[in-house]
């Protein structure tokens, strides 16, 4: 939507970002539409849809029925026959009942048809926790996406981000899912450009540069890693690398930092075991073994049931966390 | 407050070509032409062979496990005549060969499917079928979300989307039909109740009289008809598709039929159903009375269904040696259409696949010395 006076004066927020860039490629390109539970109306239950369903009537903004395979299956239909759908998955944890969906047909129908018929759609998602939200309203399921063959994952961590990945994401051939970190939709201002502009998908962007240790991350863990930068000793110099892509996942970006710093320590907010950033030391070991001077270390969640929010913040990895695995891998 | 009727429906079963041969003339009127059967007769001879070929194909391990089709040949081409080629969109299940060869879909792309090669749902230019779809009652949203797209874009088309009996047990079925009735998109769900899902029967599938009924609950225009009667068919998906291209909604049929083979080539039907039940069946083949039907009305004899048998023959050794004659997939086309374009990972792990551990080219781990 047109940008309000706060905006201007401070800076647009994620949420405002996706907004923005819904609004522009929705103006810009007749064939894209927003459907989903709530995000007509209501503008969702985030209001990341505000306004649009008035600007561009409800045929094109549409509420659906409470429905999540319903969403996804024929958001792949209405790609299929060239439509630029953006369907919304209302939270993460209901994205279940769409799971045949997006895996069985929206990722493999260019190969099942051998690029016959495609489904170019961007699947929106409200992801991660931290935001005192009920049961299956605060997991980070992302590694189960990018293992799966035809999907691209994208997480930006920034209002800039989010805009420029989201119009790649909706200008892109290939289904993309888009996890929105709903920690830091609201929690940042930054000042974008106002006119439109994309990000490469697949690109990971070096945060901050540094030379004697690699953080990589992606998501609300950016700002916990930039948080824990505050402390780290003076004369350590750290890289923070923001993923902002998973899949595809910007393998040269990351050796290029390990290669220069030896030392890499991987946070994420997904349990432990099989998580992505066990992906991401695998690369680091398979790329830059001779490079390493101390074992690859992770600071994830734990491999429990994401707890309620009562105890969440004992889940979530902080600063501190992310310091200890970084002094104790500079002192290795 | 006396109560009152909140709903009420019903659902009509349509017969208008009887098991006999025998037609309803005043149901029949305006339906096909003697040329339209003779020909649709002679398209239904054809796919016959074809299918009693593929199953043969797979005996002989020269295919591999095979869906047959026989028995549902006129619920396909009935319904397919009823589309309009190269407008309205065909989303199948994979017991509408007859409905896809009809529509351009070459038969020998349908061998390749079973033979375990991609390149079989390729679609030609121009042809409007989407690709055989194996997970059970999951296309449904795809031939409603394509239907969606239509009326967005002010197109007279129409979908088409096909499942049986068992598909209506799924959750998306529910909610295509929910979706479609909801939005009020041009879409017919056309339901091949063949009695069987692999083992379970119909009447253990669920406790409803018909499949049929289940659109009522969506308020969807709905019937059950013969699915055996090439005419009823062919008239209820008629009704059903131009009422959906005028902006008339979506709708339901239920095509009763049987399943005549296995499920596929893997199974064994013995195992479960009684053969009394399958000859009951064999009696009501759809190819046997029209075959009546046209020899009682003079348009057909011996020695055109003995022409006919001929070409359907040649036909089906022409669709084998079109699949089997196919050069062999090159093995990097696995590679190449995971995403439009490919990424620098898979194209490293394109060129490695045979040489190296995955992933890795020997100089990137610092091996290449070793």
């Amino acid at each position: 939507m047109p940008r309000t006076e706060q905006m201007m004066k401070q800076g647009l927020t994620l949420v405002d970002a996706i907004n923005e860039a819904l609004y522009q490629e929705m103006e810009r390109d007749s064939r894209v539409v927003c459907l989903g539970e709530d995000v007509g109306l209501n503008g969702g239950v985030f209001r990341v849809t505000e306004g649009l369903q008035k600007v561009f009537g409800p045929e094109r903004v549409i509420d659906t029925p409470l429905s999540e395979s319903g969403i996804m299956g024929t958001a792949i239909g209405l790609a299929m026959a060239g439509m630029r759908p953006v369907p919304e998955i209302q939270f993460e944890g209901f994205m279940g009942p769409a799971f045949d969906q997006l895996v069985n047909h929206a990722a493999r129908y260019r190969n099942r048809s051998r690029g016959s018929v495609t489904v170019p759609m961007t699947v929106r998602v409200p992801w991660g926790g931290g935001i005192h939200a009920p049961e299956l309203h605060s997991d980070s399921p992302e590694a189960i996406y990018a293992h799966t063959p035809g999907l691209k994952v994208v997480i930006p961590s920034t209002p800039y981000d989010a805009k420029g990945l989201l119009l790649s994401a909706i200008r892109d051939p290939d289904p993309v899912v888009f996890f929105e970190p709903k920690r830091v939709y609201r929690s940042h201002r930054e000042q974008i450009p106002e006119d439109e502009y994309t990000i490469p998908l697949g690109k990971a962007k070096v945060v901050a540069e540094g030379t004697d240790l690699t953080v990589v991350t992606w998501g609300a863990c950016v700002h916990t890693c930039n948080e824990a930068m505050d402390h780290f000793p003076e004369d350590a110099s750290v890289e923070l690398i923001d993923l902002r892509t998973i899949a595809p996942l910007d393998i040269e970006a990351i050796v290029q930092s390990v290669e220069k710093t030896g030392r890499c320590v991987i946070v994420h907010e997904a349990p432990k075991t099989a998580g992505f950033g066990a992906e991401v030391a695998t690369v680091i070991q398979e790329r830059c073994f001779l490079h390493l001077r101390a074992p690859v270390q992770r600071v994830t969640g734990f491999d429990v049931m994401m707890p309620y929010y009562k105890l969440e913040q004992q889940y979530l990895p902080d600063a501190k966390r992310v310091e200890e695995a970084v002094l104790q891998c500079l002192a290795y | 407050m006396p109560i009152r009727t909140a709903y009420e429906g019903k659902v009509e079963f349509l017969q208008i070509l009887d098991e006999n041969g025998v037609l309803d003339e005043s149901l029949a009127k305006g339906t096909l032409s003697d040329d339209d059967v003779v020909e649709l007769y002679t398209y239904m001879v054809k796919c016959r062979a074809v299918d009693e070929t593929a199953f043969k194909l797979q005996r002989a391990k020269r295919m591999g496990t095979y869906p047959q089709n026989k028995g549902q040949e006129a619920a396909a081409i009935g319904s397919g005549f009823a589309a309009r080629r190269g407008v309205d969109w065909l989303v199948p299940c994979y017991r509408e060969n007859a409905a896809l060869w009809m529509h351009g879909q070459p038969m020998h792309y349908v061998f390749m499917y079973w033979m375990g090669d991609e390149r079989g749902s390729q679609i030609p230019e121009g042809v409007c079928t989407l690709p055989l779809c194996v997970p059970i009652g999951t296309q449904m949203l795809h031939a409603t979300g394509m239907a969606w797209a239509f009326k967005m874009r002010k197109e007279p088309r129409v979908c088409i989307t096909y499942f049986g009996d068992g598909a209506t047990s799924e959750g998306d079925f529910h909610e295509a039909m929910n979706f479609a009735s909801a939005f009020q998109v041009p879409c017919v769900f056309f339901c091949q109740n063949n009695q069987w899902a692999i083992s379970v029967p119909r009447e253990q599938q669920m406790n409803s009289a018909t499949v049929a009924q289940k659109a009522l609950a969506y308020d969807m225009p709905t019937t059950q008809v013969d699915g055996n009667d090439l005419f009823a068919v062919y008239k209820a998906t008629r009704d059903a598709v131009e009422r959906a291209r005028s902006g008339g909604g979506p709708a339901f049929i239920e095509a009763v039929t049987y399943r005549l083979a296995d499920h596929t080539t893997a199974d064994d039907a013995r195992r479960y159903r009684d053969a009394q039940e399958v000859d009951a069946w064999m009696g009501k083949d759809p190819l046997i009375r029209l075959r009546k039907y046209l020899t009682a009305k003079g348009l057909w004899d011996d020695a055109k269904q003995a022409a006919a048998d001929e070409v359907a023959k040649q036909t089906a050794s022409e669709v084998v040696r079109s699949a089997e004659g196919i050069t062999p997939p090159v093995a990097t086309d696995m590679f190449d259409y995971t995403f439009e374009s490919i990424t620098p990972e898979l194209e490293t792990q394109r060129a490695t696949m045979r040489t190296h551990s995955l992933g890795q080219r020997p100089q990137q781990a610092g091996l290449a010395a070793h």
